[in-house]
């Protein structure tokens, strides 16, 4: 009985099994046939009851028995046998079982076998499963068969030297010669394997890399050759001679030329050939062309390829095929930080991926076009992205609302355009913004003053509408507990005015306590902005204490306190209720980043300036190139002075901005208001204009100095601006002033901190510069400051 | 490097694997119908490039197979889709117009194939003439 048509037997009747149970029972069968078989004696039949043993192994049921057949099978001398043995062995042995090692002999024996099929089958196995000591033990074998066999023998010899290199690494240079010598090869089997093995070796260990940089002019060479030459039967692949091997050779190119001056210019020329001369209709083609990009992306090559590369990209992008345009996108945004503006001329293409059919390609398409996202494409761009984020799978809306936040916070127009934006995100997808966006938010709604009531009036009518999206109802409570009073005074020049009573929205706001979609968070919130609406209105106080004493037995145990708490300040603390639910004063952003226990997330916004102080940062760089020329004036200080763009004042954020009542009553303990001013000292005073000076304490080595600057004359002053200079080895950092315009009679005045690090305690001098419009005439005046007045409490 | 590759029918049942990695036994049916879940459910218009865990899946469609070949980050993704190719144009010179049944009875030999190709989880050799020309001379051998 031939042994194959038993095996093909065997799998017609597991075909045949109807359930999984009746499969499982016919394996079974076969497996205790088998097992029973292999204990006999010597038979024929060896071999193909290995080979069922491995189709049922490949079903997933156990098949470790086997394992001693194999190694019996492997030590057999019928080709047949050993054959299967070897297969067996590849499939079952792995280097953690034991009987791996008493196939070692057998394949040392069999790699000094006559005939090459046995030294491949060896080779195979050994490349396959061979262990450590396997490999030092059989090492010199396979140099050896690397060097002197015939090409067939050779290629798979390299393989198996990879095998050994990854294993044991120190062996890595008894390969190192041989494989240069196999660059020399014509057949294209041996060479794969010989680039292979170089790149191998190249990657584990940086001498061998440095060697084989002086092998970069033949591996040019060969690629050359390789996409001059015609077309060859055996290797070509849709008109590309041999793809697989050009693709390797250019990755090899790859990691020797990466961070090599001398190694990348060799290449320069090649690349430019390969990346004109493919031919790109078809995939073999575009992979070429794909690593030939990932090569000039990757070494120091010179700019015009950089574009080339790029420009290749993009085409790959209007390709039809989704599988390239993928890779493209995958490249792009490899390279979006590098080369910016090269990939921002593709942004419509990337922007149209926004809208492709496939899940991988969209969420590609939204993280370039994040990465793309400037000043001056920041209204379109917004507009694709909201309009993608309507439409986008459920698993990339997260990370789209929060890319989104931080283009916008970064490059926003204007405050409104913010503040739409946002809304308009946490409307479509309220439910996937992170944590901290509340609290960011709420912030900049403090901030922008002049928009309260467009923002209050908003956030009113999407409340109304909705109340299942968390973050914006949560948002919407807040606003309309601290912004009330503009919401029922009802006019409002950025929408139409609508008429909204008290009651309207204290119904609302006990809706949003009531609901049961409403998490504890937002009722928090929405506790608290009752009660603080109780100072803002008029008429439905009692109203409000009925909603609090409510709450004051709830179950939440974080709303029954805060309910109690607002009773007794009905009740006990009635004088204070006004001064309490005062509205929160402007937030000011810590760079620290200190939010309600996240900081990784907000640390980001941080260290941005902040959409209210815009104006002021346009201010502030002039200054600052201005203080590198005050310094060259100046004889002593050469050191270069940081300017100082940076804006964050060094009041922390407060965290949560609803349920701060608690700190509110405990900040009221203390004498509220404004720190005491510190000394100051004038320090110049000339027709009119006035510069006082003071310190704040110092710690170690740094000061902080206040310049407040008055205009007592009749004549307002604009474009007031200061500079200073310090000795060498004080760092100055000079913070945005507060404005530039001083009007007549000391009406206001312009304050700007200064910080100054003084590591070696030289004495402190100042030079300041000042200069000022006044009366249509630019006066600039210089005032040195030699001594610093003592610091205040 | 590749991982893995399989040979999948479309009611998902393994007509081929080979791992270049070591999986364990039980975790390979896991990982098998995972992958399986992840190719077979894909539209015909979504590309054949699948994020998996942290490496890569590349598949094609053939009748009624899928083959999915898994590979790590810094393989060119492109270049094993042609591969991939390569191995059925393969089979099918080998088995003239093969087909899933041929794969399935004619297992060993179709490792033995691969294993011309693939080995180690690189591609040895990728003409087709020289790949078969071995097995070929194997079979002479084996009949006599």
């Amino acid at each position: 009985m031939s042994p194959t048509v038993r095996l093909q037997e065997m799998i017609r009747v597991i075909r045949s099994a109807r359930t999984q149970g009746e499969e499982r029972g016919v394996i079974q069968r076969e497996c205790a046939a088998i097992r029973a078989q292999f204990r006999q004696a010597d038979n024929g039949g060896r071999s193909h009851n290995l080979a069922k043993l491995l189709y049922v192994h490949m079903l997933g049921y156990p098949a470790h028995f086997g394992q001693m057949e194999c190694v019996r099978l492997i030590a057999s001398p019928r080709y047949n046998e050993k054959r299967v043995g070897y297969l067996g062995a590849m499939m079952l042995l792995d280097e953690n079982q034991d009987a791996s090692l008493l196939i070692t002999n057998s394949i040392k024996n069999d790699l000094a076998h006559s005939s090459q099929y046995v030294q491949s089958l060896a080779l195979c196995t050994l490349a396959c499963m061979g262990s450590a000591e396997m490999c030092r033990d059989l090492a010199p074998e396979i140099d050896r068969l690397l060097r002197a066999s015939s090409s067939y023998i050779k290629k798979k010899a390299t393989l198996c030297a990879v095998h050994i290199v990854r294993k044991v690494p120190e062996l890595g240079e008894l390969f190192t010669p041989a494989a240069r010598a196999l660059l020399a090869e014509k057949n294209h089997g041996v060479l794969h394997g010989a680039i292979i093995l170089i790149t191998e070796l190249c990657e584990r260990n940086t001498q061998t890399l440095v060697q084989f940089r002086e092998a970069v002019p033949e591996l040019v060479h060969i690629m050359r050759g390789l996409v001059t030459s015609g077309y060859s039967p055996e290797h070509t692949v849709a008109g590309i001679s041999d793809p697989f091997l050009q693709v390797r050779i250019l990755r090899l190119l790859r990691i020797l030329g990466r961070n090599n001056d001398t190694a990348s210019d060799a290449m320069n020329d090649l690349l430019a050939q390969v990346a004109t001369n493919t031919d790109s209709s078809k995939t073999a083609g575009s992979a070429v062309l794909y690593e030939t990009v990932l090569t000039v992306m990757d070494i120091k090559s010179e700019s015009g390829l950089r574009v080339l590369a790029v420009n290749i990209l993009g085409r790959f992008l209007l390709n039809n095929d989704r599988n390239i345009r993928y890779i493209s996108m995958t490249s792009l945004q490899k390279i979006v930080m590098t080369d910016h503006n090269a990939v921002q001329r593709h942004r419509g293409t990337i922007v149209d991926c926004l809208k492709d059919q496939d899940a991988s390609v969209k969420r590609r398409a939204l993280e370039l076009s994040l990465a793309l996202v400037s000043a001056i494409n920041i209204r379109s761009m917004m507009k694709e992205l909201l309009l993608f984020l309507s439409t986008c799978p459920p698993e990339l809306k997260s990370h789209a609302a929060s890319g989104i936040f931080n283009a916008a916070e970064r490059y926003a127009p204007s405050q409104r355009w913010h503040i739409d934006t946002i809304l308009h995100v946490l409307t479509t997808a309220g439910g996937d913004v992170r944590d901290e966006t509340v609290p960011n938010l709420i912030q900049l709604i403090t901030n922008t003053s002049q928009l309260h009531c467009y923002t209050v009036h908003k956030l009113y009518r999407a409340l109304v509408a909705d109340i299942s999206q968390q973050p914006l109802v949560q948002v919407a409570c807040w606003c309309i507990g601290e912004y009330g009073d503009s919401l029922l005074r009802g006019e409002c020049e950025e929408t139409e005015p609508v008429q909204v009573t008290e009651d309207d929205i204290l119904d609302a706001l006990e809706t949003v306590l009531q609901s049961h979609m409403s998490s504890p968070a937002t009722r928090g919130f929405a506790l608290t902005a009752t009660m603080k609406l109780s100072t803002r209105i008029t008429e439905n106080v009692d109203r409000i204490r009925s909603i609090v004493s409510i709450y004051g037995s709830c179950i939440d145990v974080e709303l029954q306190q805060r309910a109690v708490e607002y009773n007794a300040l009905f009740k006990k603390y009635d004088h204070m209720r006004a001064a309490v639910l005062e509205k929160m004063p402007v937030m000011d952003r810590s760079s620290s980043g200190q939010t309600n226990g996240e900081s990784g997330g907000g640390g980001v916004q941080e260290l941005e300036p902040t959409k209210p102080k815009q104006p002021e940062v346009v201010v502030a760089p002039q200054p600052a190139s201005q203080v590198c020329d005050l310094l060259d004036l100046l004889s002593g200080p050469d050191e270069p002075s940081l300017p100082g763009t940076t804006l964050g004042p060094a009041s922390s954020m407060t965290g949560s901005a609803g349920g701060d009542l608690l700190d509110l009553l405990g900040g009221l303990e203390l004498t509220p208001t404004l720190p005491t001013v510190p000394a100051a000292v004038t320090v110049y005073e000339k027709s009119g204009v006035c510069l006082k000076l003071s310190c704040e304490r110092p710690l170690d080595a740094s000061q902080t100095i206040t310049l407040t600057a008055t205009n007592a004359s009749d004549h307002d002053i604009t474009a007031f601006t200061l500079q200073a200079a310090v000795p060498k080895n004080v760092q100055l950092q000079m913070k945005a002033p507060s404005g530039d315009a001083l009007p007549a009679r000391s009406s206001a005045s312009v304050t700007q901190t200064v910080l100054l690090h003084n590591p070696n305690k030289v004495s402190l001098k100042m030079r300041v510069r000042l200069s000022y419009i006044s009366q249509g005439s630019t006066v600039q005046d210089t005032v040195q400051i030699d001594s610093f007045p003592s610091p205040g409490l | 490097m590749i991982k893995f590759v399989l040979m999948v029918n479309r009611q998902g049942q393994t007509r081929l694997s080979r791992y270049y990695q070591p999986v364990a036994l039980r975790r390979r049916a896991a990982l098998e119908a995972d992958v399986v879940r992840g190719c077979l459910y894909r539209k015909k218009d979504q590309c054949s490039f699948v994020e998996y865990k942290d490496f890569k899946l590349v598949y094609r469609h053939y009748a009624s197979l899928y083959i999915v070949v898994g590979i790590t980050e810094s393989e060119n993704e492109l270049s094993v889709y042609e591969l991939v190719h390569n191995f059925v144009e393969v089979l099918d010179k080998y088995f003239s117009r093969v087909s899933e049944l041929d794969i399935m009875f004619n297992m060993d030999k179709v490792h033995l194939i691969l294993d011309e190709m693939i080995q180690n989880g690189h591609v040895v050799e990728t003409s087709r003439t020289r790949i078969l020309a071995p097995l070929s001379a194997l079979d002479t051998l084996a009949l006599s």
